[in-house]
């Protein structure tokens, strides 16, 4: 599909429109607060403490004076380094597990299919606690432990893909005419595997994100110098009982980026479905549901024939 | 039992699937409706049984024995619907609940309709079963769809829509989804037994050779309307409208016909 | 059936041991000495190598392992580097807590999920459908900490029903007081966990509306609300069931942080504090107790599936 439709398909979409532009946003914070800030994230002030918002202070003050705002900005920064640092590893692991589990020799693919199968019972959480425990929480902690536990559901995802595309007519003729496996994995097999991926990456990124808020709440996952929403929760939680509202800023921001995030993968998922392409009525399907993690995206409601009206069932004759 | 549709159109969003649609199904009689997909020939029937999908609309009328069907309440025509009308559908491997036995499925019109222990459904569902020509039918009504051949559970569909001996039968593309061996046995089957309980037939297809076993006379449905109708061996023969002469066509393509 | 059953069984006991194998081993890549660690700065070398011989540090790494993976056999979890004391006595201890959580934590997302999932696919074009649709989204991406802080906000603080934290110290000795300290932590996971169920079922029902059975029924002569209920809803709770051991994990892993947040003392709480204090043999028995619990749930859910779908025991015959 034509790059230019693909991404106009794309923002018709009030998913794909949303989360385009809310993420834009966020990786827009993110560079900006690299090198500039309201005020210093980090500055306290007894005196300025629990401010209510105001100008000065949009978002209001925590129990030491520091910045709401400013902090909820900064740390956009962490969110999408490890979002996509997540992502990236996430893909490699799976497509490069994937790739093993189909493309190789028996036996290895069936121990692949075996280890792939009992790897996706295990919580990322978990997997992130063990690690935290050998070497302390960091943030990379976060990355490997969503890249590998992520990882796992993307590798059984793509391999069942993987394997459709493998028995197609094409690619036996290539392997026929001696096509080595690598040149077929690039050729045939990612081009054909893209949409799907993508939509796991966007869902794995989402993951991230929860698990950084979770485990930086945990106090496992960013160092205190590291702006983080999670962190920023941990440390105004014990304050709920007498400042309840504070908290809505930085839950705020994690709930809309995972949002948009989930958003996009099912708006890159329909605009990629060429039967669900709109003509004149300009109505796709109702928006089919992703889930974030822990579960892997649910079957999809059965798309309409051609013709973009209303979802219409069983017989159309 | 008699069915008359009268200027029948359904329309969905903008689009008219059936365009001013009128055809008689006198009593005993066997009537076919052929066109090629998407000429609205389904959505006439699911017009007929009050099962359209969500979305459409209909007007116009359809009398069953002088009875106004369209307009009448769900409860009412739930009430018509596997007692007095019976309906075979096209696909057997989706019209079957994957779940429950097939001897449940042939006999649920019976216990929907009728005070039926289970015994005596079960007893009744097995009779069925044998009538429709399922080999081993005490066995045959315990199992699941999916332990059929394609074939049989069109035979499963067949029972369940005559059970409770309905006056109209309703038949939507039965054969199409079936090999073409299989297609002529079914087709067998049906004759046999509509035949023998003198019900009137409303048979929908695409298929003109099908249609020349079954029906006496049909309609020929283009885009929602009705653009020739008469007695099938004149549409057969001297075809009038090019879309009955596509049918024709259609029809001396096919090398082995169902004769 | 066996054939399955046994197959099944198989998986689980494997997957027990190659978690059992990762666990170890990421625990045993702390860099830095563990004995050193424990005896601090103030112990002499000699005390070290002594302290090192009598944890049977010494030993071949395999050995180690062995040692351990047999003891977990005979539920012998080991003891607590910091305290001395047998560590199974604790995690059983702790159980009593996590346990009865994470129940009732699915029986709230079952409650919110299934019935809210299958309305919105009834009203499916309308506003309350598309509105719960939305909502689930909104939900399903909201980070489980803070729906449990903005619960609190609500429920304990603002209008006092339900205490904030805390378990009563004396346990299940007064079950109403238990109970009612875990309602709100409960809530929490629930409607989180829910929501992801909720669009889940939702796309299930979806599809079930499409299916030409149902129809059938309809044809039968069932209204086709009746046919919906009685032919489309069954195979919906079939597909639920089967995404049930994800939701599961899922569960598991927000009862850590959700135990964290109301100072429960449960299995997750005690796993983070021990992961803080490096207690590694501790942290090893919580890690193996959690991943066996969901490791077993999975099981019990693959089996149950098995049985209720005819289709499934077609190789049996």
């Amino acid at each position: 599909m034509r790059r230019g439709a693909f991404v106009r398909e794309l923002l018709r979409r009030p998913q794909g429109a949303f989360g385009v532009g809310w993420l834009t946003l966020i990786v827009l914070s993110a560079l900006i607060s690299r090198f500039w800030t309201p005020l210093d994230p980090f500055d306290t002030d007894p005196y300025s403490a629990w401010l209510t918002p105001s100008f000065g202070h949009p978002f209001g003050t925590d129990s030491v004076g520091r910045d709401i705002f400013s902090y909820v900005f900064a740390a956009t920064g962490t969110t999408v380094v490890v979002a996509v640092a997540s992502g990236v590893v996430a893909t490699v692991v799976g497509v490069g597990l994937a790739a093993l589990g189909s493309l190789t020799a028996r036996w290895v693919r069936e121990s692949v299919a075996v280890l792939i199968d009992v790897l996706v019972a295990f919580p990322t959480l978990l997997i992130a606690m063990a690690l935290a425990a050998a070497f302390g929480g960091s943030l990379t902690v976060v990355v490997v432990a969503v890249g590998v536990g992520y990882g796992v559901t993307i590798a059984r995802v793509s391999r069942s893909e993987i394997r459709q595309v493998a028995r197609t007519d094409y690619v036996l003729a290539a392997r026929a005419n001696g096509l080595g496996t690598g040149a077929v994995l690039r050729r045939h097999v990612l081009p054909n595997i893209a949409p799907v991926v993508v939509v796991q990456l966007s869902l794995s990124m989402a993951t991230s994100v929860l698990a950084e808020a979770g485990l930086s709440f945990l106090g496992y996952g960013a160092p205190a110098d590291t702006a983080s929403w999670g962190r920023l929760l941990s440390d105004l939680q014990k304050f709920i009982g007498v400042h309840p509202g504070s908290v809505v800023w930085p839950g705020l921001a994690i709930t809309l980026t995972v949002l948009a995030l989930n958003l996009l993968g099912d708006a890159v998922r329909d605009a990629s479905d060429p039967r669900l392409r709109s003509r004149r009525t300009g109505r796709g399907t109702p928006g089919s549901p992703s889930t974030p993690a822990p579960s892997t995206a649910p079957p999809r409601a059965t798309a309409p024939g051609a013709a973009g009206t209303p979802t219409t069932p069983g017989v159309v004759s | 039992m008699s069915l008359v549709i009268d200027d029948l159109t359904v329309t969905v969003g903008d689009r008219r699937v059936v365009d001013g649609l009128s055809l008689d199904v006198p009593d005993g009689a066997r009537v076919g409706l052929i066109g090629e997909s998407g000429s609205g020939k389904s959505m006439t029937t699911l017009a007929v049984l009050g099962l359209l999908p969500d979305g459409a609309r209909a007007t116009g009328s359809i009398r069953l024995d002088g009875r106004e069907l369209l307009g009448a309440s769900e409860r009412e025509l739930a009430g018509l619907r596997g007692r007095v009308v019976g309906t075979v559908f096209q696909d057997p491997r989706t019209a079957l609940d994957p779940v429950v036995t097939v001897g449940r499925q042939i006999a649920e019109p019976l216990r929907l309709h009728g005070r039926v222990g289970r015994r005596d459904a079960r007893a009744r569902a097995v009779a069925a079963a044998a009538e429709v020509g399922l080999p081993d039918p005490e066995t045959v009504v315990d199992l699941y769809p999916h332990q059929l051949s394609g074939g049989q559970r069109q035979r499963v569909g067949i029972a369940m829509a005559l059970i409770n001996r309905p006056g109209l039968v309703l038949a939507d593309e039965p054969t199409t989804a079936l090999d073409v061996t299989t297609q002529a046995e079914v087709l067998a089957l049906f004759q046999r037994l509509v035949d023998e309980q003198r019900t009137s037939l409303l048979f929908v297809t695409h298929d003109l050779a099908v249609l020349s076993r079954i029906t006496d006379h049909a309609a020929v449905l283009s885009h929602g309307r009705v653009v020739e109708r008469g007695p099938v061996e004149q549409l057969l023969h001297r075809p009038e409208h090019e879309v009955t002469r596509g049918l024709v066509e259609a029809t001396r393509a096919t090398t082995w016909r169902a004769s | 059936m066996t054939r399955f059953v046994v197959g099944r069984l198989l998986l689980f006991v494997g997957g027990l041991a190659v978690a059992s194998v990762l666990i170890f081993a990421t625990l045993r890549l702390l860099p830095g000495d563990v004995a050193q660690a424990i005896a601090g700065t103030t112990g002499s070398p000699e005390q070290v190598a002594a302290l090192r011989q009598q944890l049977g540090l010494d030993r071949p790494v395999v050995v180690q392992y062995l040692d351990w993976a047999g003891g977990l056999v005979r539920l012998d979890l080991g003891e607590s580097l910091v305290t001395g004391t047998p560590v199974i006595d604790e995690v059983l201890d702790k159980l009593a807590v996590t346990l009865p959580l994470a129940a009732l934590s699915l029986v709230f997302g079952l409650l919110i999920g299934i019935p809210l999932g299958v309305t919105s696919a009834l009203r499916r074009g309308r506003a309350s459908g598309v509105v719960l649709g939305t909502g689930a989204q909104l939900l399903a991406a909201v980070p489980v900490v803070w729906a449990g802080m903005l619960l609190i906000g609500v429920f304990a603080v603002t209008l006092r029903l339900l205490p904030t934290q805390g378990f009563p110290a004396d346990g299940w000795s007064e079950p109403g007081r238990a109970l009612r300290s875990l309602v709100l932590p409960a809530l929490t996971i629930g409607i989180v966990e829910g929501a992801v169920l909720l669009r889940f079922t939702r796309s299930a029902a979806l599809g079930a509306l499409d299916q030409d059975y149902v129809r059938t029924a309809a044809a039968n002569g069932m209204t086709r609300s009746r046919a919906l209920v009685k032919h489309g809803l069954p195979n919906v709770m079939l597909s639920v069931v089967s995404i049930l051991g994800l939701q599961v994990a899922g569960l598991i892993v927000s009862a850590v942080v959700i135990e964290q947040l109301f100072t429960l003392p449960g299995l997750g709480r005690m796993l983070v504090t021990d992961v803080g204090r490096r207690d590694l043999t501790k942290v090893q028995g919580e890690l193996m107790t959690l991943t066996t619990l969901v490791l077993f749930i999975g099981l019990v859910i693959d089996l149950v599936h098995r049985r209720l779908d005819p289709r499934l025991r077609e190789g049996d015959r």
